[in-house]
């Protein structure tokens, strides 16, 4: 495990790589997410809008 | 054939399609990343020059690949929207872009980490090195352009157009370690022969390789039908689709 973790004497190097592999790989993952969480949120609002207004037509 | 494309690329249609392709795409992304990252840390060889260093090649190589690949979609995206007038053809476009400047920053990142103990340099203005920075500057361009400009159809017909003249930079990237002297080795997989590679690094290479190229379908097919839904709110088939999401989850 030690030698592992050790990676020859790179392990700064190899680490670092695949520590911001993942990084990337977490914003990725989180963008599209962002991005579905707030187009549904503004469709939803704008659904219950609509609804309102129809309510406040019809007496 | 024509009319076959045209419907796919209807907005109702893709909305469809690439959800279901999305999700096939992510799951096959993790299963080869999870085969590939164990290959590439535990089942394959150190180097015999650069030693356990040569692990950096499974993150370093599929970033680079990914990010002329993304190039390469975006420009051919933006020939489809220009020509063919196809709508989501530059959702997709857009989308993309993010993912390959990410991808591309990561590229450069792990070269400059590999380069350091290899070459005994962070960084070398040489043309492989260089020609991959501007690749970045050209996403930053893209996704700045694109926001730049308020309305919609100049803005996505601008970075159209500046997304194929950047295409020149993708041969300079990949034949700079062929046409200049440089410190970056050359091609090792793309060989017409036959690649130079051993089969046991070959093997977690390549199954890296095809789970970023997945990763990079699953997320920008998720950004574009985000982006979809946005412009096409006020249509039939996404009230349709609230109202059945209605008191449901958020998907």
């Amino acid at each position: 495990m030690g030698d592992f973790l050790h990676m020859g004497g790179y392990a700064p190097y190899v680490w670092l790589s695949y520590l911001l592999g993942l990084a990337v790989v977490l914003v990725n993952l989180w963008l599209p997410w962002r991005a579905e969480r707030e187009v549904w949120r503004q469709l939803r609002r704008r659904r219950s809008y609509e609804e309102q207004m129809n309510e406040s037509e019809t007496p | 054939m024509w009319a076959w494309l045209h419907r796919l690329g209807s907005p109702k249609r893709f909305y469809g399609w690439s959800g279901t392709l999305a999700r096939w795409a992510g799951w096959g992304s993790l299963l080869l990343g999870a085969a590939g990252l164990y290959y590439a840390l535990f089942a394959s060889p150190a180097d015999y020059q650069q030693g356990e260093s040569v692990r950096i090649m499974y993150v370093h190589v599929p970033a680079a690949w990914l990010s002329m690949f993304i190039y390469m979609n975006i420009a051919f995206a933006s020939l489809t929207s220009l020509v063919w007038r196809i709508k989501v053809a530059d959702m997709v476009a857009a989308a993309s872009a993010p993912i390959g400047a990410w991808f591309t920053f990561l590229a450069l990142a792990t070269g400059s980490l590999w380069g350091k103990p290899m070459w005994g340099t962070w960084w070398i203005w040489d043309a492989r090195l260089t020609s991959e920075l501007i690749l970045l500057f050209l996403y930053l361009g893209y996704i700045g352009l694109l926001a730049a400009i308020e309305e919609r159809e100049t803005a996505a017909r601008a970075a159209a157009v500046l997304a194929l003249v950047g295409v020149v930079n993708i041969p300079i990237i990949h034949y700079s370690v062929e046409w200049w002297s440089t410190l970056h080795q050359g091609a090792t997989v793309t060989k017409l022969d036959k690649p130079s590679i051993d089969w046991t690094m070959l093997r977690p290479l390549l199954l890296m390789a095809f789970s970023a190229t997945l990763f990079y379908v699953a997320v920008a097919l998720r950004l574009a039908r985000a982006e979809l839904l946005r412009r096409e709110a006020d249509s039939q088939w996404v009230r349709a689709l609230v109202d059945g999401h209605q008191g449901g989850g958020e998907r």
